[in-house]
C-alpha cells in the first residue's frame, strides 16, 4: 500500500448518541479515522452497524456527541450550520444509495447545482458553468440526456447522474454511501468502474486533484477495490 | 366493555389523534373559514329577517296601510272611526328648502298628520341621548334626519323656507319608524306637519305625491276594516299589510342575502380545493396504515367507514369554530350595513347555526370523498410491497362531486335554480379558462429557468414540476384578487369613466314640477337671467293598466324593474315631432293629427316584450287612454337631457292634467340665481345631479364595502390553498432541502429558491387577475355602458406587486420551516 498523503479527514475520538424510547443508546464509541488525500477507503459494516451515522459525522453533515472530526484542516465542530454547508461546497462531493436526484431539476440542472452552490463560481458565466456540467454529464456518458428529468432516466442512468454532480466541481472528498444498494449487480458494478474511474486510481495521472474517495458498503468485493478497509461493528471500528 | 363501546372509545380516541395531523389541520382551517363566510352573511340576514317581523307594524306606520298617488277619501276615516281604529295619514313628495343664507337642498319632505306614528315610536336626538315620542312635528314645525343637518351644515334652532312656508326646523330625527330603507330613499328628510302641506303651495295638479292611509286597532277591527276596504279600493290605490311592510328594504335584504351569499360560496369554492388537496395528501399519508388493517382483515367499507367518520367528525368541530368566528364577523357586517333597518338588529336565530354546520359537512364530505375512496381500495399487499400505492383518483367522480357538492350549495343559496345554474356554468368556465391560463403561464416560464439562476431555477422548477398543485393555486389566489380588484379598482374606474363620459355642458339640473300655466313665465325667468331660455316638456301622469286589452299588474312581471314602473305612474309626454336628442329605430313617427298612437322606447319595449302594433292603456287622472305603438324610439340616457319612456300625439293627450319639465345646464355663478328662481316658482322643485350623484356612489361604496368583506373571506380561503398545497409538498420539500444543504447550500440561497418560488406564483396570480379585471373592466365600459375605459395601471401595481409579496411572504412563511432541515435526513433514503 502507498504512504498516506496529507490527511483530508481526521476523527478522534468520535462517538454518537442518542436518547431512544428505551433510554440512552451509544450508536458509535472511540472512532479514531484518518483519510489522505486521494486516498480511497471502505468503511465495512454490516446494517445497523453505524456506518452511515459514521459517513455523516465525517462529513459535517451531524454533530458528535464527543470528539473531534477535522474535514479539510477544519474542525467541524466549530463552524455553524452555515459553516459546514459552505466547507462542503465546492470541495466534498456525495453519492447516495437512493440518487437523491431533484425530480424538478432536468439531468443538467442537477449537475450544475453543485456549481451554482458554490460562492467561488459567482463571477463566472452561466454558461461557462453549463459547460463544465454538460462535460460531466459526458464523463458519466449522459450527454444526450442532459435534458431528461430523473424519473425519465432508469436507476443506474439516474446513479451516473448522481455521480457526475459529485464530480463536476473536482471535491477533494467525495462521499459514497451504499451506492450500488438499490441497483441490480450488472448496472451496480458498471457505476463502481465508473465511481473509481473518475474520482480513484484512473486518474493517477492526475495525482494532485485526485478526490479521497470514503465508501460506506456491507459489500466486501466491493470494500476490496479500496486502499484501505476499515471495519465497523457495533459502532466500533475493528 | 362491549364491542360497540370500544370502537367508539378507540374511534374517539384515533380522532383526537389525528387532530394533529397537518393534512386534517388544512381540511380544518379551510372549513372554519368558509363556515365563517357563509356564517357571517347567514347569522346577518337572519337578524334583518327577524328585525323585519319584529318592526314590521311600525315599518309599515300602523296595522293596515293603503298607499296612492292621489289623495284619499275623507270618508274612509269615518269608516275606520266606526270600527274603533285609530287611523292618521302622511303624504310625501320631493322638494327643495331654502336656508335664511339662501343656501337650498333637495330634499324628501313628509307630511305627517296628528296621530302619527300609529305603531313605533320617533326617536329625537338630544343633548346626550335620545328622546322617543309619538308624534311628529307641530304645524309651522320641521324636523330634519341627520343628512339634512349634515348637508346644510347647521343644527336644529334655525328656520328654513318650503315653498311658501317658513318653518322652525326645531329636531333632528333618528329614527323614523316607517321610513323605510335609507338606501334607497336617499334625499335627506324633513319632516312637516300634515296641514302645512297645502298653504306651502307644494301640491298641484300631476305633483309627485305619494299619499299612505295608516290605520292601527284590535286584530278583528283591522280585519274588518280590511275587508271592507278591498270592496273601496280604486286602481292606483294599494292595500299594505304586515307582509308588504317596506317592500323595497326586503327586496334589498333578499338580493343582498343572495349576492352575499353567493359571495360566501366563493370562498367554499376555494376551501374545498384546499379540503381535497389536502385530503388527498391524507389518504397518500394514511395508505401504510390502510394497508395493515386491510392485512389484519379488515373490510374495505369498515376502513373506508373510519377513515371517512374520522373526516367527518374533524368537519363538525371546524364547522362549529366557523360558526363561533361567523358570529362575529356578522357584528362587522351590521356595522356596514347596519342602518338598514331603524333600530338595532334583534338576536340571530339558530337557522344559520344548522345551515353553517349543514355547509361544513357538505363541503367535507362533497370535497373530501374521492381522495377517501382510496384508501378504502388500497391493496393489503402493500405490507410486502410498499411500491404498491394507492389506486389513482377518479377525475370524473372528483369532477361529479365537487359539481354535484358547489351546485347544491348554489341552489340552496339563491333559491333559484335558473340563477344556480348560471353561476355553476360561469363559475365551471371561469375556473376551466383561468386553470388554462395558469397552465399556459407556468409552462412559458420554463425558458427563465436558465436565466436566473439557482434561487430562480429551484423555485421555477419547483412551480412546473407540481404543475397542477401551481394552476390550482394559482386560480384560487387570482379569484381572490380577481374579486378585490374589481371591487376596488375596478368600479372606481367605470364610475370615473362614466362621469368623464358626460359632456361638460351636459344639463346639470333638472326642474320639475313646473305648473300649467308657468311654464312660460318660468322660461322667461330663466332667460331673464342671461341663460338660453330652456324647452318645456309636458310631463302628464299615468298608469299602465292594460296591454292588448289585457290588465296587467306587477305580479305579472319577474323582471323587478318592470314590476315598480307598474306599481308607480309613468311620465308619459307629448310631442308632434320626434324629439331631436332621440332616434327612430323602428316603425314610423306619428301620423298628421294621429290621435291613438303611442311611441316607446326602445328598452321598455324589451321589457315588456311589447311590438308595434300592440296597444297600451294608461289611465290618467281617473281615465284610460289608449293607442297602438307605431315607433320606437332609442334614447341616449346618458345625456342627462329630459327623456320619456312613452310618448303620445298632441291630439291624444292634449285635454289631460300636466306638470312640465326642463333640465339646463347651470354654470355654477348661476346657483344664487336658481334659488331665485325657486323662491319665485314654490311649487318648483330642483334635482341636482351632481348632489344625486354623489348620494349614489355614498350608496354603492356602503354595499361594496360589505362585499369586499365577504371576499375577504375568498381571499383568506385562498390562502388555505396555498396552506394545503405548502403541506401536500412539505415531506418533499424537507428532502430537498436536506438535499441541498448536503452539497453545500447556505440558508439564504433555500430561502431565495423558497421566496423566488411563491413570489412567481403570487406575481403570476396578480399578473392574472389584474388581466382579467381590465378585461372585465374594458367590456364593461365599451359593450355595456357604452363610454370609453382608460386602462388603469394601478390596477396591475396592486395585483402584481401585491400578488407577489402577498403570497410570496405566506409562502415563505409556511415554508421557513424547512430551512432549519438537518441535512443528515438525505442519507436515510425516500420516505
Amino acid at each position: 500500500m502507498d504512504a498516506v498523503p496529507s490527511s483530508v479527514l481526521q476523527a478522534r475520538g468520535l462517538e454518537k448518541n442518542i436518547v431512544g424510547p428505551s433510554g440512552p443508546l451509544e450508536i458509535l464509541r472511540g472512532i479514531d479515522l484518518e483519510v489522505g488525500s486521494g486516498e480511497t477507503v471502505a468503511i465495512l459494516g454490516a446494517s445497523g452497524s453505524g456506518k452511515s451515522t459514521l459517513l455523516g459525522l465525517l462529513a459535517g453533515l451531524d454533530a458528535p456527541s464527543a470528539g473531534e472530526v477535522r474535514l479539510l484542516g477544519k474542525n467541524i465542530a466549530e463552524l455553524d450550520e452555515d459553516g459546514r454547508a459552505a466547507l462542503r461546497s465546492g470541495r466534498v462531493g456525495f453519492v447516495f444509495q437512493s440518487f437523491q436526484l431533484l425530480p424538478a431539476l432536468t439531468a443538467l440542472e442537477n449537475v450544475l447545482l453543485p456549481l451554482e452552490l458554490n460562492p467561488a463560481h459567482d463571477a463566472r458565466s452561466g454558461a461557462e458553468l453549463t459547460a463544465r456540467a454538460r462535460d460531466a454529464l459526458d464523463r458519466v456518458g449522459l450527454a444526450p440526456r442532459a435534458r431528461h428529468y430523473p424519473h425519465q432516466l432508469s436507476g443506474g442512468e439516474q446513479q451516473r447522474v448522481a455521480i457526475a454532480r459529485a464530480i463536476v466541481d473536482e471535491p477533494a472528498v467525495l462521499f459514497a454511501d451504499e451506492p450500488t444498494g438499490n441497483l441490480d449487480a450488472e448496472t451496480g458494478a458498471r457505476i463502481i468502474e465508473l465511481l473509481f474511474g473518475l474520482a480513484g486510481k484512473a486518474t493517477d495521472a492526475r495525482q494532485d486533484r485526485r478526490a479521497a474517495l470514503v465508501l460506506v458498503t456491507h459489500d466486501p468485493a466491493l470494500a476490496e477495490r479500496c486502499d484501505r478497509i476499515v471495519h465497523i461493528h457495533d459502532g466500533v471500528l475493528a | 366493555m362491549s364491542r360497540w363501546r370500544r370502537d367508539r372509545v378507540h374511534f374517539l380516541r384515533d380522532t383526537l389523534r389525528e387532530w394533529r395531523s397537518p393534512e386534517l389541520r388544512v381540511l380544518a382551517t379551510a372549513l372554519v373559514i368558509a363556515v365563517a363566510a357563509i356564517a357571517a352573511v347567514g347569522f346577518f340576514t337572519d337578524r334583518v329577517d327577524r328585525g323585519m317581523v319584529q318592526q314590521a307594524s311600525a315599518l309599515l306606520g300602523g296595522d293596515l296601510a293603503v298607499v296612492s298617488d292621489a289623495p284619499l277619501p275623507e270618508h274612509w276615516i269615518d269608516a275606520a272611526q266606526d270600527r274603533d281604529l285609530t287611523v292618521t295619514r302622511s303624504a310625501a313628495l320631493p322638494s327643495v328648502v331654502f336656508t335664511p343664507e339662501d343656501d337650498s337642498l333637495l330634499v324628501s319632505v313628509r307630511a305627517v298628520d296628528t296621530g302619527w306614528p300609529l305603531r313605533g315610536q320617533v326617536e329625537l336626538a338630544g343633548e346626550t341621548e335620545s328622546e322617543r315620542v309619538r308624534q311628529g312635528p307641530l304645524p309651522g314645525r320641521a324636523w330634519g334626519d341627520g343628512a339634512l343637518f349634515e348637508a346644510l351644515s347647521t343644527g336644529p334652532g334655525g328656520s328654513i323656507d318650503l315653498g311658501r312656508l317658513t318653518l322652525a326646523l326645531d329636531a333632528q330625527i333618528q329614527v323614523e319608524p316607517d321610513r323605510g330603507s335609507s338606501l334607497f330613499d336617499i334625499a335627506p328628510r324633513l319632516l312637516i306637519h300634515f296641514d302645512d302641506l297645502e298653504p306651502s303651495g307644494l301640491i298641484g295638479p300631476g305633483s309627485r305625491v305619494r299619499y299612505r292611509f295608516l290605520a292601527a286597532g284590535p286584530p278583528e277591527a283591522v280585519e274588518d276594516f280590511r275587508s271592507w276596504l278591498t270592496t273601496e279600493l280604486q286602481p292606483g290605490q294599494r292595500l299594505l299589510d304586515l307582509d308588504d311592510a317596506n317592500p323595497e328594504l326586503r327586496e334589498a335584504i333578499s338580493r343582498a342575502r343572495r349576492f352575499l351569499g353567493l359571495a360566501s360560496l366563493m370562498a367554499v369554492l376555494l376551501a374545498g380545493a384546499a379540503i381535497a388537496v389536502a385530503a388527498h395528501h391524507y389518504a397518500n399519508q394514511r395508505a401504510d396504515s390502510a394497508a395493515i388493517m386491510r392485512a389484519l382483515g379488515a373490510s374495505r367499507n369498515r376502513v373506508l367507514r373510519m377513515y371517512f367518520l374520522r373526516v367527518l367528525t374533524i368537519a363538525a368541530i371546524a364547522s362549529t369554530l366557523g360558526l363561533a368566528l361567523g358570529f362575529g364577523a356578522q357584528f362587522l357586517l351590521s356595522a356596514i350595513l347596519g342602518d338598514w333597518l331603524a333600530t338595532g338588529l334583534p338576536a340571530p336565530g339558530w337557522r344559520p347555526v344548522l345551515s353553517g354546520l349543514a355547509v361544513g359537512l357538505v363541503t367535507a364530505a362533497g370535497f373530501a370523498l374521492p381522495a377517501l375512496l382510496r384508501i378504502g381500495r388500497v391493496s393489503p399487499l402493500r405490507v410486502l410491497r410498499r411500491d404498491l400505492g394507492l389506486p389513482p383518483v377518479s377525475v370524473w367522480l372528483s369532477a361529479a362531486l365537487a359539481v354535484g357538492t358547489f351546485g347544491a350549495l348554489l341552489y340552496w343559496q339563491s333559491a333559484d335554480p335558473a340563477l344556480a345554474a348560471w353561476v355553476l356554468l360561469g363559475t365551471g368556465i371561469a375556473l376551466l379558462v383561468l386553470g388554462a391560463l395558469g397552465w399556459l403561464l407556468i409552462t412559458l416560464l420554463r425558458p427563465l429557468r436558465d436565466r436566473g439562476g439557482m434561487a430562480m431555477r429551484f423555485g421555477l422548477a419547483n412551480l412546473s414540476r407540481r404543475g397542477g398543485l401551481s394552476a390550482i393555486q394559482m386560480v384560487a389566489f387570482s379569484i381572490g384578487i380577481l374579486a378585490l380588484l374589481l371591487l376596488a379598482i375596478v368600479r372606481v374606474d367605470l364610475l370615473e369613466a362614466w362621469e368623464r363620459s358626460i359632456p361638460e355642458n351636459a344639463p346639470n339640473t333638472f326642474f320639475i314640477n313646473i305648473q300649467p300655466g308657468q311654464e312660460e313665465a318660468f322660461a322667461d325667468r330663466v332667460a331673464a337671467s342671461g341663460l338660453p331660455r330652456p324647452d318645456m316638456e309636458p310631463m302628464i301622469r299615468g298608469r299602465l293598466t292594460e296591454i292588448n286589452g289585457q290588465p296587467v299588474s306587477a305580479e305579472d312581471y319577474e323582471d323587478d324593474r318592470a314590476r315598480r314602473l307598474l306599481e308607480r305612474e309613468f311620465n308619459l309626454s307629448q310631442a308632434d315631432t320626434l324629439p331631436s336628442h332621440n332616434q327612430l329605430s323602428d316603425g314610423s313617427w306619428f301620423a298628421p293629427g294621429a290621435t291613438d298612437e303611442w311611441s316607446v322606447e326602445s328598452g321598455l319595449m324589451e321589457r315588456f316584450s311589447l311590438k308595434l302594433g300592440d296597444e297600451l292603456t294608461f289611465r290618467v287622472a281617473g281615465s284610460p287612454v289608449s293607442g297602438r305603438i307605431t315607433n320606437v324610439r332609442e334614447v341616449d340616457w346618458d345625456s342627462f337631457k329630459v327623456n320619456f319612456f312613452v310618448i303620445g300625439p298632441e291630439a291624444l293627450l292634449a285635454q289631460q292634467p300636466r306638470t312640465y319639465i326642463t333640465a339646463m345646464h347651470l354654470p355654477a355663478e348661476k346657483e344664487g340665481e336658481k334659488n331665485r328662481w325657486l323662491r319665485e316658482f314654490p311649487a318648483v322643485t330642483a334635482i341636482d345631479v351632481a348632489a344625486l350623484l354623489a348620494q349614489v356612489r355614498q350608496v354603492i361604496e356602503q354595499a361594496t364595502r360589505a362585499v369586499e368583506y365577504v371576499f375577504l373571506f375568498t381571499l383568506l380561503a385562498g390562502l388555505t390553498v396555498l396552506y394545503a398545497a405548502v403541506q401536500a409538498t412539505r415531506d418533499v420539500r424537507r428532502r430537498e432541502t436536506s438535499l441541498l444543504r448536503t452539497l453545500g447550500a447556505r440558508r439564504q440561497q433555500i430561502r431565495n429558491g423558497l421566496l423566488a418560488e411563491f413570489g412567481t406564483l403570487g406575481l403570476l396570480s396578480g399578473l392574472l387577475a389584474a388581466v382579467i379585471a381590465s378585461v372585465i373592466g374594458a367590456v364593461l365600459a365599451t359593450q355595456v355602458f357604452a363610454f370609453d375605459y382608460a386602462f388603469n395601471p394601478l390596477t396591475f401595481v396592486f395585483g402584481v406587486v401585491g400578488g407577489t409579496l402577498g403570497i410570496g411572504l405566506a409562502g415563505w412563511l409556511g415554508t421557513r420551516r424547512v430551512l432549519d432541515q438537518a441535512p443528515l435526513r438525505v442519507l436515510r433514503g425516500p420516505e
